[in-house]
This record gives C-alpha cells, sequence and structure tokens, in this order.
C-alpha cells in the first residue's frame, strides 16, 4: 500500500487512485513491471509512482535512460516474452516518438501472429493543457490512437473510475494507452477499498438529463458536469455520459442516451478536425438519426498548436459557458 | 572442432535456405507470392552459423529479409511458404506476408516491415530473462541499414547499462536497397558504433559458416554467463536483388563474382569433403533429399486454402 493510502479516509486523488492500482497489480502479480523515466528512486516527475521503488525494488521499477522509442519497443519485448509492462511517457507529446513502436509493432503483432504472441501492456502518460508550458508539453493526442486497431485507448474522468480502469488496463491482453489528463490528477473523490476492477468499454452516464446528451471523456466530463448545472437553470436538463475507454467504444451507451434525449453535444479537449468529436458525431448520425431533433453538434480545441501565452492558453480549453452556448444553438436559443 | 553432426546441421541449414528461397522466387515469378519478397540466398551462414549457437528457447527478433532466420531457428517450412503465399495455415493467416513471421514455437520474435524496427523487440526479450533469471539469450538480426537508426544506438545503450543477455547481429550486405551503405554511412569501421557503448565489438567473414558459428558462441557464452550484448558485424552478401524484380543494375559482374567465389555452401563442403567428414556422394544425396523436404512442403502450401472474410478481423484484440 502506498503510504497514503493507509489512511482510513479513502478520499483520494485521481493520481493516487493510480498509485494505489499500481502497487495492488504489482503486489498480486509478478509479472508486472514499471519502466519509465524517473519512475523509479525519484518517484515520477509528478510523484505518481511514489514508493513503487522501495517496495518492489530495482529489478521491477526501473529507470530508463530518455529513450521514449526504445523504452517502449523494449517492454512491448518484454511483453511478447510475458511480462505485463507499465510504462511511463512523461508527456503525452512525446508520444511521437513512440509512434512506430507503438503503432507499427505494438499494435499488430498479434494479429500478425495469428494470436500466437500477446502484448499485454500500458502505456501510461499524462495529456492536456495548463501550466503554461507551451506548444510541445500540452497536447491531447488520444484521437491518433484510437484511429489505430489493436490499440485500447483509456481516459478516466475521476479517481475512482481511474483505479478501476487502471487494474482493468494492467490486466488486460493488448496494448492499453492510458491517458490522463494532467489537471485531473488532484481530483479527489471516495475510492473503493475492495476489488475495483471497471472494465474497459463501459461508458458511465455522469449525470442523467432528459433534454440534451453531452459526450466528453478526462477532463472535459468536468466541464460537461458544470454546464449541466447552468442549463439547469435555464431548465434544460442536460445528461452527462463519460465514455472512459475511447477503444473500444460503448456504442450502446452512447446511443441509449441520445435516443432518450434526441440532442446531442460532443465535447472534447482534442483537436476538432478528423478528432474523437466527429468519430462519435457520425456514429450518432448512423445509429440515432431518426431520435434527433437536432443535428448533432461539436465543441473541441480549436486546430492550433496549444500556446504558452497564459492569454492565449485557455482560449484552446473549451469551456463550461461555450458548451451553455452551443447547447442554447441546438435549440435556436433559450430566452 | 566441431562435431561431424554438428558440421551437417550447418550444411544442411544452408542448403535448406537456399533451396528455400530458390522455390519463393518460383512463386512470385508464377504470381503466387505477390508482394515484396526479400531473397535471403547469399547470406545463409549468418543465419545458421548463429542459430545452431543457441537453444531452443533462446529468442531472435529478424528482419525483413528473414525467411532464412525463421528456417535457421526452427520453423516448419510448409507454414513459411504458406505465409509467404497468403494462406490460412501461415504463421499468421496470411495476413502478415514475409515481411512479418512470427513463431512463438520457435522464440522467434518476428520478421519485421521496419527498418531496425525489431532491434527493441530482442533487446526487450533480453531485459526480460536478465530480470528473471532464465539464462535465456536474444539475438537481434538487422541489415546494415539499421547502422544509420536511432533506436539501434537506444537499444545498445540499454543493453550495455544493464548488461543484457543480447547478441546485435548486423548483415553487411553492403547495400540498403539501392545505395551503398559506405556512400550513406560515416563512423568507419563500423563496428565503433558498438564499442562507443563499451559492448565488445567485432567484424567477422559472413560467408563463413564456422567463423559466424564460433563468433556467435562466444558472444551467447558470454551473454548467458551474465557478461552482457556484443556487436557483431557480419560481412556478407545478397545473391538476389532486393526483393525479387530488382534487376541490380547498381553491381557489377566483377563483384558479383568475386562475391559467388565466396559462397558458403561450398566453402562448407568442400572442407567437409577435403578432411574426410563425409564422400561427395553422400552430401550430393543429401542435397537431394533437402530439395525434395522443399518441394513437398511447398506443393504442400499451394494446397492450402486462403483466408477468408472471417478471417479479416480475428486477432485484432486478444481476449
Ligand atoms: C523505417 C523504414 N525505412 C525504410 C524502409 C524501406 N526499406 C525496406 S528494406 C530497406 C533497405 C534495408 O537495408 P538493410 O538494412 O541493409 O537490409 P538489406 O535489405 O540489405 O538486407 C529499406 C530502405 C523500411 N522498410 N523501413
Amino acid at each position: 500500500m502506498p503510504p497514503d493510502s493507509q489512511q482510513t479516509d479513502r478520499n483520494l486523488t485521481l493520481k493516487d487512485a493510480v498509485l494505489e492500482a499500481m502497487f495492488e497489480e504489482m503486489e498480486s502479480d509478478q509479472n508486472v513491471i514499471l519502466i519509465g523515466e524517473d519512475v523509479g528512486t525519484a518517484g515520477g516527475v509528478f510523484k505518481q509512482t511514489k514508493g513503487l521503488f522501495k517496495t518492489f525494488g530495482a529489478d521491477r521499477v526501473i529507470d530508463t535512460p530518455i529513450s521514449e522509442s526504445a523504452i517502449f519497443g523494449l517492454a512491448v519485448g518484454a511483453a511478447m516474452a510475458g511480462s505485463r509492462p507499465i510504462i511511463e511517457v512523461m508527456f503525452g507529446d512525446f508520444l511521437t516518438l513512440v509512434m512506430d513502436q507503438l503503432v507499427n509493432q505494438a499494435a499488430k503483432v498479434h494479429y500478425m501472429s495469428a494470436g500466437g504472441f500477446n502484448v499485454p501492456l500500458v502505456l501510461r502518460t499524462g495529456i492536456g493543457v495548463g501550466g503554461n508550458l507551451g506548444p510541445q508539453h500540452s497536447q491531447s493526442l488520444h484521437g491518433w490512437l484510437a484511429h489505430i486497431p489493436g490499440l485500447k485507448v483509456v481516459m478516466p474522468s475521476s479517481a475512482s473510475d481511474a483505479k478501476g480502469l487502471f487494474k482493468a488496463a494492467v490486466r488486460d491482453n493488448n496494448p492499453v494507452i492510458f491517458m490522463e489528463d494532467r489537471m485531473t490528477y488532484n481530483l479527489k473523490e471516495q475510492v473503493p477499498e475492495d476489488e475495483h476492477v471497471i472494465p474497459l468499454g463501459s461508458a458511465e452516464v455522469k449525470r442523467e438529463g432528459a433534454d440534451v446528451s453531452i459526450y466528453a471523456v478526462t477532463r472535459s466530463v468536468h466541464t460537461a458536469l458544470a454546464a449541466a448545472e447552468h442549463l439547469q437553470v435555464k431548465n434544460v436538463s442536460a445528461e452527462v455520459v463519460d465514455l472512459r475507454t475511447l477503444a473500444p467504444l460503448d456504442v450502446e451507451t452512447i446511443v441509449a442516451s441520445v435516443q432518450k434525449t434526441g440532442r446531442a453535444l460532443v465535447l472534447d479537449g482534442g483537436y476538432q478536425s478528423f478528432g474523437i468529436t466527429s468519430e462519435i458525431a457520425a456514429t450518432i448520425g448512423e445509429l440515432a438519426f431518426d431520435y434527433l431533433d437536432a443535428p448533432v453538434m461539436r465543441l473541441a480545441a480549436p486546430d492550433v498548436p496549444v500556446p504558452f501565452s497564459p492569454a492565449l492558453e485557455t482560449m484552446t480549453v473549451p469551456n463550461a459557458e461555450q458548451v451553455v452556448a452551443k447547447v442554447t444553438e441546438m435549440y435556436g436559443g433559450l430566452g | 572442432m566441431l562435431t561431424k553432426d554438428k558440421l551437417l546441421e550447418l550444411y544442411r541449414g544452408m542448403v535448406t535456405i537456399r533451396a528455400f528461397e530458390e522455390e519463393v522466387r518460383k512463386m512470385h515469378n508464377a504470381g503466387l507470392a505477390p508482394g515484396l519478397v526479400h531473397l535471403y540466398s547469399g547470406q545463409e551462414a549468418v543465419a545458421v552459423g548463429t542459430c545452431t549457437a543457441l537453444n531452443s528457447d533462446d529468442y531472435i527478433a529478424s528482419h525483413h529479409r528473414g525467411h532464412g532466420h525463421c528456417i535457421a531457428k526452427g520453423s516448419e517450412l510448409d507454414r513459411l511458404f504458406a505465409e509467404i503465399i497468403g494462406r490460412r495455415s501461415g504463421y499468421g493467416m496470411g495476413r502478415g506476408g514475409s515481411m512479418h513471421i512470427y513463431d512463438p514455437a520457435t522464440f522467434n520474435l518476428g520478421t519485421n516491415g521496419i527498418v531496425g524496427g525489431s532491434v527493441p523487440l530482442a533487446t526487450g526479450a533480453a531485459l526480460l530473462a536478465k530480470l528473471r533469471g532464465t539464462g535465456q539469450v536474444a539475438v537481434s538480426f538487422f541489415g546494415d541499414g539499421v547502422l544509420n537508426q536511432g533506436i539501434l544506438f537506444e537499444s545498445l545503450n540499454m543493453a550495455a547499462l544493464w548488461s543484457l543477455p543480447v547478441v546485435f547481429i548486423c548483415e553487411n550486405n553492403g547495400y540498403g536497397e539501392f545505395t551503398e551503405i559506405d556512400d550513406v554511412t560515416a563512423g568507419r569501421p563500423y563496428a565503433k558504433r558498438g564499442e562507443a557503448f563499451d559492448i565488445p565489438s567485432e567484424k567477422t567473414d559472413g560467408m563463413d559458416v564456422l567463423a559466424v558459428h564460433e563468433t556467435v558462441s562466444k558472444a551467447v557464452t558470454r551473454a548467458r554467463n551474465g557478461d552482457g550484448p556484443s556487436f557483431l558485424i557480419f560481412d556478407t552478401y545478397r545473391y538476389s536483388g532486393h526483393h525479387v524484380g530488382d534487376k541490380q543494375e547498381y553491381k557489377d559482374d566483377e563483384e558479383r563474382e568475386l562475391w559467388l567465389s565466396r559462397d558458403p555452401i561450398p566453402k562448407l563442403s568442400e572442407m567437409l569433403v577435403a578432411e574426410k567428414k563425409i564422400k561427395q556422394a553422400a552430401l550430393d544425396e543429401l542435397d537431394a533429399e533437402i530439395k525434395a523436404t522443399v518441394i513437398v512442403a511447398a506443393n504442400q502450401a499451394k494446397k492450402m486454402p486462403e483466408p477468408d472474410a472471417d478471417d479479416l478481423t480475428r486477432h485484432i484484440y486478444a481476449a
């Protein structure tokens, strides 16, 4: 158990909830190893792996050189040989360096070997805008990864979900990308103490509503929930659907919600063009057209590099007011 | 000195690969093996000299010119042919093809379509072998083109740093596609690339299967004893084009003849006969037997069905 979670109060940050999941999975399965930059003695640049090195030692918590491409490649080889590595990639932006090993190797090995080899690993990375880190440390590239058959993509919004999804990711026999928006790291909630595993591919309705469905992942779920409060004042009852995983995508829950509400807004912190909002909007259009009372709307990050300037940076993050405005538009104005 | 049985194993391995590749060439020319097939003919000594120095549970990771490695590590010929001609009984149900052949039963982490892509896979298997103390060794086969890929250097660094049981084997056949390696590569001799990481590095004649076997055996012993990686460069030659269909206008006859005169198969057979290990007649018989076996396997593969529409979407995710 990580030192922080020995308390009886189970009000944990998302970061500590994932850390707890790592402790539990490493404890129960000797095959689970952790590899990455600063993950060992330093305990993670965001202290997100604190205590693991002390507990599990240098053979299971491995500090690496700054070689994203080969670190991940080694993990793929180790996974093929029978281990279950967790690989930390410090910033989601650095996935660009991992892309060949991820897309051309990890994602296809099971297929190319006709099931002969599995690649059970978790690539964990922090994404998103905030902290004025500039264009190379602020991106949300999940749509890119969800595009690739063979990869699973998980994006938790809350501490409890993060723990349950992380445990499922470690136990999954496929390459799983676990992406947390760094702005959610310190969000707290009660996290169940006992065995808590959330199957990958299950969305959750975080707020029930009757008039409009808002779909989102990770940080954007909170934006949607805030917007739903504002909409309530205007007598619009918004349902907030947290997709939780992009691949597999819980199409059933997505469709069921819009069948009930008749209106859909897809919200995302990633780019709009060719992004997940487009994919989900198209899915709704194909499968629930007859239930729609208005065109499906999208609200995503503008197609610009994320600027450093504090005056500009926030403009790249969709906010609750914009959500309210979009929904208002769907009603042709709400007076 | 190797036993007669071991010497014959080397001979058999090389002749099998040569015969196999000749069948693949025919299959390609007959339109049965479409796409890009990169033949290993000429380089047999490297795969065979190496894999005969390994245990069956040692790992290899191969590259786009990889049929020879698969054969030398013990894959079944009919299933290899089947994969190369896209049949359902192939190692990947015909969905990988020549450049993507994986065989867990022989601890083969795959041929690979990405130049340099398999280097970290072997290194990662070696990392796990070391962490678990299994005594396994991993071999990373790659072409000279990889001497200029960044992932090689990242992998060498970690292999040296952690003293991993991995043997890096560069098959220098002089060309990357249609370009001479020397024209695009700085830093001579190339073995310096390994030395930069304090990895024991050497260049050996890759047309001499005994030299390859001896060099790799030493490297494998070093790896198994916990003394870390080796970086080996074997000078060799590919007789065929980069892929079947390449007319090789960038090579001249003199060069070709020089390398043919160094062919690893007659080199070994002449030695076997001269040292009275075996009579030429017996070798001829063995050749015929091997060729017959290869042809039977090829014919078996040709009779196999193609994958069906259900196979298109199988194995995208593991259960
Ligand atoms: C990353 C990458 N770049 C380019 C190619 C195209 N390509 C395929 S084989 C090859 C030449 C490789 O040369 P070498 O490594 O020396 O192997 P050889 O073909 O000589 O055996 C190239 C450039 C590729 N498959 N992957």
